[in-house]
């Protein structure tokens, strides 16, 4: 959880998705990643708009899936972009 | 206790009452996750103890052959009235519990953040100038009874009674099942005021959002109201009570963790989550409704299922160094609060009241230790937690 200081968020190479029918509500990716994630009014969580990862989150985004119980978090690798 | 047997095998034999499994019963559950992964007991009339986090997962995955309509393991089987969702299966468990769910929700959550404080804060002015309290007694049980009562729009004294309640459900019952029915009953009468008095003046509390509710288009009859407040009373109370005292217990003996704390709070979230995963206090049946395999083990019909969280949390498989504490352990995806469709509903509250117990407690008293020479004692049953926990302050 040590925020260190990385690249300037310009490129965006990974996209996070939480997968509706895995999620149960444990709202671990809303708590770690709130840049990237949100919670429903049933607590259910969704990722924010298209999913994409700014470079400068991509910790989290890994971190969010490291820690959801119900391994409802995909994050996807997108094409080289460099 | 002394009137019952003594375990003679625990893969065999095991029995939850007994007091090593009470004090300390992580060796055991060592034990079985290499020796007899899935234990059993003739106890109980039959229940299975699966120690490995797979295999708890499989069964929290699996209502089909793994009903929650029996939840708790004890003599006898007392006909208890249902407490939806938590006694439900599928189809219908998904429409009642999402009836429940704004409530509970993060944003929900936030909002009861600043009650949380002002009762830690509360409960903390009056140790001032004590040499020494009971953690668990003076402030880990009073967090989440006095929020409760709030959320549920009954005045904070009601504590005592709520107290009363819960150690006879959860612990004395476990050998008296007539001491279960008739907890329940009074705690129906005692909603069944409730109910009638918010119905005369309704307010903004779970009892009054329960009235207005509805499950697929209908409002909820009477006893599905009090079924879901004793739910929620029974749940929230117990169960979060035992991870405060739990996490106070861990640093009261441990100093190094306690002084890394109280130096860098902005940790607290990470460590609570470790403490959950460490000393996850709760264990939940399932009744056996279908025989069916699993990792080799035969489930007979009409038997039980005891799901430890806290077995599942300590399997190396899963966990690396699953049995040391790591207060920053980043990657933590523990099974405290449950795993599937019964994902416990109260899970982001309980998180908010220990964060907050946790900073309140430590900004006021950063320097504490158990008290030499006195007893810490732990719950019985399928909630652990210390229910005494006897602590000094150092001048």
């Amino acid at each position: 959880m040590n925020a260190r200081l990385q690249k300037p968020a310009t490129m965006v190479s990974l996209r996070v998705r939480v997968d509706r029918t895995l999620c149960q509500g444990h709202a671990r990716c809303v708590v770690l990643a709130p840049e990237l994630f949100e919670a429903d009014e049933f607590g259910g969580g969704r990722e924010i708009g298209d999913g994409g990862v700014p470079s400068d989150l991509e910790n989290k985004a890994w971190l969010a899936k490291a820690n959801c119980p119900e391994f409802a978090i995909d994050v996807e690798r997108l094409g080289e972009t460099a | 206790m002394s009137s019952r047997a003594p375990v003679a095998d625990w893969a065999s034999d095991f029995d939850h009452r007994d007091p090593d499994w009470v004090e300390d019963p992580f060796p055991i559950w060592d034990e079985l996750r290499q020796k007899c992964p899935i234990a059993h007991t003739d106890r109980f009339s039959g229940v299975y103890f699966p120690s490995r986090y797979d295999d708890i997962r499989a069964i929290a995955y699996d209502p089909e052959h793994f009903s929650s309509r029996r939840l708790f393991v004890r003599e006898g089987r007392p006909p208890l009235p249902r407490t939806p969702p938590i006694t439900s299966d599928p189809p219908a468990h998904r429409d009642e519990r999402k009836t429940l769910l704004p409530p509970f929700a993060p944003a929900a959550v936030q909002k009861l953040e600043p009650l949380a404080r002002a009762i830690c804060r509360e409960l903390l002015e009056r140790l001032t100038n004590r040499s020494e309290c009971d953690g668990a007694v003076d402030y880990a049980q009073e967090i989440p009874a006095r929020l409760t009562a709030r959320m549920l729009g009954i005045s904070e004294d009601s504590g005592d009674r709520f107290r009363k309640w819960i150690h006879e459900f959860f612990e004395l019952s476990v050998t008296d099942p007539a001491i279960a029915e008739r907890v329940v009953a009074e705690v129906r009468d005692f909603f069944k005021q409730e109910i009638a008095k918010r119905h005369a003046a309704p307010g903004d509390d779970l009892v009054s959002y329960l009235i207005n509710a509805r499950i697929e288009g209908r409002p909820l009859d009477e006893n599905e109201i009090s079924g879901i407040l004793r739910l929620l009373l029974f749940a929230g109370i117990d169960t979060t009570w035992s991870a405060i005292g739990a996490s106070l217990w861990h640093l009261a003996t441990h100093a190094d963790d306690r002084r890394w704390l109280v130096a860098e709070p902005e940790l607290i979230p990470t460590a609570v989550e470790e403490f959950l995963r460490a000393y996850a206090p709760v264990t939940m049946g399932r009744e056996i409704v279908k025989e069916t395999d699993i990792n080799g083990c035969h489930f007979k019909e009409g038997e039980m299922v005891m799901l430890a969280f806290g077995a599942a949390n300590r399997d190396p498989a899963v966990f690396p160094d699953a049995d040391r504490v790591i207060i920053d352990r980043a990657e933590n995806r523990h099974a405290a609060f449950g795993l599937g469709i019964h994902r416990c509903i109260g899970s982001t509250l309980a998180r908010m009241e220990m964060r907050v117990a946790l900073e309140e407690w430590l900004g006021k008293f950063p320097d504490f230790t158990l008290t030499p020479g006195a007893v810490v004692k732990w719950s019985m049953g399928t909630v652990r937690g210390p229910r005494q926990l006897p602590i000094t302050f150092p001048k």
